[in-house]
């Protein structure tokens, strides 16, 4: 067994048997759930009235009104709740200093940023993967296309796995996991607000860099069913980068 | 096994170790002892590779700490000041982690781990959530983390911290089992834990060392006279002076017990039978002559305060380490 799994396996072991997991999934499934019926009640509404004003049967677009809508309601569910599922990764090793036997036994500090990093996006795929049953339910009573909902969930999928390196990053900085949620939230947040500033700038050089820096325009592509390259270049370098900075952060807590 | 050679830890302008230099050979048990804050703790951290020393050289079982991180960290067991648990596993689950952690193989996690568990006596909660075992076991688990892959080295920061007498005895006994087949570098600041288990020990004060001995030498080496007390059962009004007329006797104090005196003898001189003659001569009725050696309290004391007015910079006039007989070349 590689150090790799070792850590793996016992991350995955202390999420199952933490409160803090089940909360959070608990929230995610009830949320998740309720946006996607609050939507497709809705949708329903608008049939109705359509069938009042038009007297026809209209072909509802399921995938803008519920789907389009529920991803981007998730969007800032997961902003709230994916900086708690990481908070602790580094700051509790810290605090019970088992951070020093991680340090001390023959393993890298790639193989710990990366089983903590597997671990946590394996459970939040775990929970995303659970939200699936709303299409699934759906598509027993009426019809829709199905490759905007896929590349709404890799949307979703490279968001979170964004999002959790953010929030890797921020455990790696304290020890204290109430100021890691938060400082995870507050880099969230940045990298949003960075799609506004950028649309302020307008259309020159800045304002191209800050859009582009930001998810929101990244995220809006692949939610509107536009698999693109650069897309998902941008969620995995943004990635590769946050963990590139957490493993520098990990590094330098042995020379300070 | 250990050598540490010049090494030096700077943060800013704070010195934390200034120069340390000391060799432990194989099978040896060697005690760190210090006030806290003196530079136990980072020493162990630059042995385990925890954090890189500034200036010097560093090897343990004959790795650098520096250039060969991963081959010191298979060879040795490091038990931090508070032990590395997660307070969610159970002590089985936890040891498996730490051996895989470790790199040892399935088959070997399992039967070393029921080798550490017999050994640390954890065969009674071995089954149990580490969060709700008390402290005493809790160090136990540390130490059984620390052995679970079988390392030549074993480097255990205050090992006793926070314990019941009888469980400081038993981890005690249990460090002192391991002397021979392992060689250990403990840290402590109670002073008769390192008389009574270590070969040697190592004072270390503000940074700096200030004396390298085994305990019972390092207390004779830093007496200036022979000491011993003295009880007789009647004695006459002026018996101190007349004590103090025998040849080689330098002082005699009176001391806070009735009857009782401290006399101070020139170095090198048994003058035991002698007082004795007289004390039984003088009809003052014997009850009591005994030497008296320096404690390892006294020594400690002794040696911080003299490095205090001696000053920083100046040669260490009580352990010239470089001369220290004591030098393996590891």
């Amino acid at each position: 067994m590689t150090p790799f799994r070792t850590i793996l396996a016992k991350e995955l072991r202390c999420f199952f048997v933490s409160p803090i997991f089940y909360v959070v999934g608990a929230v995610f499934l009830f949320i998740s759930g309720l946006i996607a019926h609050l939507m497709t009640v809705n949708a329903g509404q608008q049939a109705v009235r359509l069938l009042q004003i038009q007297n026809t049967y209209a072909q509802l677009n399921l995938n803008e009104l519920v789907f389009r809508s529920l991803f981007y309601s998730l969007d800032f569910v997961l902003m709230f709740l994916l900086p708690i599922l990481t908070m602790r990764l580094f700051a509790e090793e810290r605090k019970l200093h088992t951070f020093e036997l991680l340090l001390t036994s023959p393993i890298g500090i790639n193989e710990l940023i990366s089983a903590k990093y597997v671990s946590v996006l394996l459970i939040y795929l775990g929970l995303l993967s659970l939200t699936s049953l709303t299409p699934l339910l759906l598509s027993f009573y009426s019809s829709f296309h199905w490759n905007p909902i896929l590349t709404g969930y890799v949307a979703l999928a490279l968001q979170g796995g964004l999002f959790l390196a953010c929030g890797v990053l921020a455990s790696a900085t304290t020890e204290n996991q109430v100021v890691a949620a938060f400082l995870s939230f507050g880099m969230i947040l940045l990298i949003w607000l960075l799609g506004g500033l950028g649309s302020l700038a307008g259309d020159t050089t800045i304002g191209n860099v800050l859009s582009y820096l930001s998810f929101s325009e990244h995220y809006d592509r692949l939610v509107r069913g536009l698999l693109e390259v650069k897309d998902i270049v941008y969620y995995l370098s943004g990635i590769v980068l946050m963990l590139f900075i957490a493993h520098r952060v990990v590094d330098s807590h042995r020379w300070t | 096994m250990i050598t540490v050679q010049h090494v030096s830890k700077h943060y800013g302008h704070h010195t934390a170790l200034d120069d340390v230099t000391f060799h432990v050979k194989k099978g040896e048990i060697l005690a760190f002892l210090g006030p806290n804050g003196a530079g136990k703790t980072t020493t162990m951290r630059i042995l385990t590779c925890f954090i890189p020393q500034s200036e010097g050289m560093a090897s343990v079982a004959g790795f650098d700490c520096l250039d060969q991180p991963m081959e010191v960290k298979r060879h040795l067991g490091y038990l931090p000041e508070t032990p590395p648990l997660y307070p969610e596993l159970t002590v089985d689950e936890y040891l498996t982690f730490v051996g895989r952690l470790k790199r040892l193989t399935p088959r070997r996690v399992a039967s070393r781990k029921s080798d550490v568990i017999d050994q640390v006596g954890l065969g009674s909660v071995h089954h149990r959530v580490i969060g709700h075992l008390s402290k005493g076991y809790r160090q136990r688990v540390g130490l059984a983390q620390a052995l679970i892959h079988d390392p030549p080295v074993l480097i255990l920061d205050e090992p006793t911290v926070g314990l019941d007498p009888k469980q400081i005895i038993e981890i005690r006994g249990l460090i002192k089992s391991l002397a021979g087949s392992q060689t250990i570098i403990l840290s402590t600041h109670i002073l008769p834990e390192a008389m009574a288990i270590c070969d040697r020990v190592v004072i270390i004060h503000q940074g700096r060392i200030v004396a390298e001995d085994a305990p019972d030498r390092l207390s004779s080496r830093l007496r200036q006279s022979e000491k011993m007390s003295l009880t007789v059962k009647q004695p006459l009004p002026n018996w101190l002076e007349r004590l103090r007329t025998l040849p080689g006797v330098l002082d005699v104090l009176p001391t806070a017990t009735p009857n009782t005196c401290t006399i101070d003898c020139q170095l090198g001189q048994d003058l035991r039978e002698k007082l004795s003659q007289f004390v039984v001569s003088q009809g003052y009725g014997l009850l009591e002559l005994k030497s008296l050696s320096l404690s390892l309290e006294e020594v400690f004391l002794q040696l911080t305060h003299q490095e205090e007015n001696a000053g920083l910079g100046e040669p260490n006039h009580i352990d010239p380490i470089g001369q220290s007989s004591e030098q393996p070349p590891t």
